[in-house]
């Protein structure tokens, strides 16, 4: 498969008043043509730091490039100057946001604010923008988008805002699609809704999406491949059956324990202890330590590589060393990896 | 919209009726009279003469007629200030000088006001910026009348560039008092707009803007700015009332025959008719652009536009 992204040991921390913040400590991935890669995680993990790095969306006096590099079409993006970041920003990568009760302008009517990536970047007269948009809007699924190409985002619903939203992002067909939880601040009906849409679009438009969210639901049931961050790291990066089905790391237990199952026996809901490092001063060793029943003397004092589980599925923790003791996983997430052929608890075919 | 404004209009005359009321009243409890300063007129001249203006009747009655005029549109009779001319005639020929320094001073200060905003806004905690604030500041600090007179003194005196005082030159007379008026709006549009910009310059649809490959001028002058006017709105339209009506302290300074002078030398003679044809002038006035202002926001925020109409 073709790798369009590659993201090499990227690190980056903003200067702040009370010193430097190390929000992303070595992140490595890399995103294939047409796939959908979820990057999971607690609020804080650099989730959404790493998507907006690519897009270099940061604040440029505070946010700083340590080291690494963003791969893309033969460039490395955290050289660019913002010039020319500009012509691939909306262009080729794109990018959905969070609330879509903000992420509109209200004073702009919504025709113009989707012509107006069109007429950045395609040499194309206004009026044949303007059909562009119209299309566009037909097949996110507005009605009459004639009509409401002059109206203004206060005349539509919140899910319909996402949809506008969308409709601006794919105006160029992007190679890349950056959805920064898009369905977080929409209700659960609509949410399925804007996944379908997104779904639906991704396979018409042959675009590569890394869907952002800390909704393991969502993830289940949009992505490909899933990478699980913490403190600035990804910890475990696999296929999403890898992820939900075989997981690795104490941390990614956490995660799967914390989902409300249906046919979970115990009645009380896990959570994990304590709160995520600070990353004003990163802990020595694995980040997730000191919240973990499972953390090993090394783990305090260094840092775990990435171990192969498989040729899609690593995972960083020091469990996974040849030499590391043989630890038991929570009882809900041994129930899962009984389901996964290749995982040491597999019970075989019993669907 | 023709309902919402003929609504507002008919609003706008109660709101009239009853400043109209109110500074008849109080300006009957100054003491003092109009003719009282006279004091070489016999007790039998000074009847006459309030008969003529028809002081001698009883307050009602005078406040009725006052208001029975006023609805015909006729503010009376000067009755020293400017003996026997109309008061309708007096405001029109103080006016003028008054509407041009105060129009150029508005128009100058608002517009560099918006601009060193702006440029603060985009420029946020550089020497840009801050000097940008010191020039606020200062606008904000000193008294109009300290400037001026620096103007005067500087400009006039020294350089000799334009006149000193005295509205005979045209425009080259009305330079120094527009710059010296232009201060206060500059400093308010430059404070307002850049608060605003820095706020709006971290939304979401900004960010989605700069992520649709927007530019950074694209993004101030496209996205930005039309949301960082509206509280601007607010704050200008009223000042600029103040300030098209007149400084005083300008117009004293630069000795320009404005109707801010002519209105604080009524209410020192006592002349009845001109303190309430100027009121009701400036109350008029007022009133207007307050719903110039409304009407303006809803063509600049759309979500205003609706709400308005509805109404």
């Amino acid at each position: 498969m073709e790798k369009i992204l590659q993201v090499k040991d990227l690190e980056l921390s903003f200067n702040t008043f009370a010193g430097e913040v190390k929000a992303i400590r070595g992140v490595n991935f890399d995103l294939y043509k047409g796939e959908t890669l979820a990057i999971v995680g607690e609020s804080g993990s650099g989730k959404s730091v790493t998507t907006k790095s690519i897009m270099r969306l940061l604040p440029e006096h505070s946010a700083e490039f340590k080291n690494g590099e963003i791969l893309f079409g033969g460039r490395d993006l955290t050289k660019l100057s913002d010039k020319e970041m500009q012509k691939i920003r909306g262009k080729e990568i794109a990018m959905i946001f969070q609330d879509p009760m903000t992420s509109l302008n209200p004073t702009m009517p919504i025709g113009r604010q989707l012509t107006e990536p069109l007429l950045k970047h395609q040499k194309i007269s206004k009026a044949e923008a303007k059909k562009v948009a119209i299309d566009l809007l037909r097949l996110v699924g507005m009605p009459k988008p004639e009509l409401r190409m002059k109206q203004y985002p206060h005349q539509f619903s919140g899910g319909q805002r996402q949809r506008i939203v969308i409709a601006i992002s794919l105006a160029c067909n992007p190679q890349i699609l950056i959805a920064d939880e898009p369905t977080t601040a929409l209700d659960v009906t609509i949410q399925a809704q804007i996944l379908e849409l997104m779904k639906d679009l991704q396979k018409k438009i042959d675009t590569s999406i890394i869907f952002i969210t800390h909704d393991l639901g969502v993830v289940a049931n949009v992505a490909d491949r899933v990478a699980v961050m913490y403190g600035g790291k990804i910890v475990e990066i696999g296929t999403v059956d890898e992820i939900f089905y075989n997981p690795q790391h104490p941390y990614t237990w956490g995660l799967l324990s914390s989902m409300p199952s249906l046919d979970a026996a115990d009645e009380k809901l896990y959570a994990i202890p304590g709160t995520p490092p600070d990353l004003l001063s990163p802990p020595k060793g694995d980040a997730f330590a000191l919240r973990s029943e499972y953390a090993l003397q090394i783990d305090m004092e260094q840092n775990p590589p990435f171990f192969k589980v498989s040729e899609t599925h690593y995972a960083a923790t020091w469990l996974l060393h040849p030499d590391a003791p043989r630890v038991e996983p929570p009882a809900t997430v041994i129930e899962r990896m009984k389901k996964f052929p290749g995982s040491r608890y597999y019970e075989g075919s019993r669907v | 919209m023709a309902r919402y404004i003929g609504k507002r209009l008919i609003y706008m005359l109660i709101t009239l009726a009853l400043i109209a009321t109110f500074t008849f009243f109080l300006m009957k409890i100054l003491p003092g009279s109009p003719v009282a300063s006279a004091d070489k007129l016999s007790p039998e001249q000074r009847a006459i003469v309030e008969a003529r203006y028809g002081l001698d009747k009883p307050l009602p009655v005078q406040y009725f007629d006052y208001m029975f005029g006023l609805a015909q549109g006729d503010l009376g009779i000067s009755i020293n200030q400017f003996k026997g001319a109309n008061v309708t005639d007096v405001i029109q020929s103080r006016m003028g000088p008054s509407a041009q320094i105060g129009f150029q001073g508005m128009l100058l200060g608002t517009f560099l006001g918006i601009l060193l905003g702006m440029i603060a806004a985009l420029r946020q905690n550089t020497w840009v910026d801050y000097s940008s604030t010191l020039v606020a500041i200062i606008g904000i600090s000193i008294p109009s009348f300290v400037f001026a007179s620096m103007l005067q003194y500087f400009f006039a005196l020294k350089l000799e560039w334009f006149p000193v005082a005295l509205w005979k030159d045209g425009f080259m007379s009305s330079v120094l008092p527009s710059i010296a008026l232009a201060m206060f709006p500059l400093a308010t549009a430059a404070r307002f707009i850049r608060t605003e910009m820095i706020e709006v310059l971290g939304s979401d649809y900004i960010t989605l803007a700069r992520a649709k490959g927007a530019s950074g001028t694209e993004i101030a002058f496209k996205h930005a700015f039309r949301n960082a006017l509206i509280p601007l709105i607010t704050v200008l339209g009223p000042m600029a009332v103040g300030i098209l009506t007149g400084s005083l302290v300008v117009e004293q300074i630069f000795a320009i025959p404005g109707i801010g002078e002519q209105f604080v030398k009524s209410i020192m003679v006592n002349d009845f008719s001109i303190i309430m044809g100027t009121t009701i002038f400036f109350s008029v006035f007022l009133i207007v652009v307050i719903l110039i202002v409304d009407i303006l926001y809803g063509i600049i925020d759309p979500r205003i536009r609706l709400s308005g109409g509805k109404s």
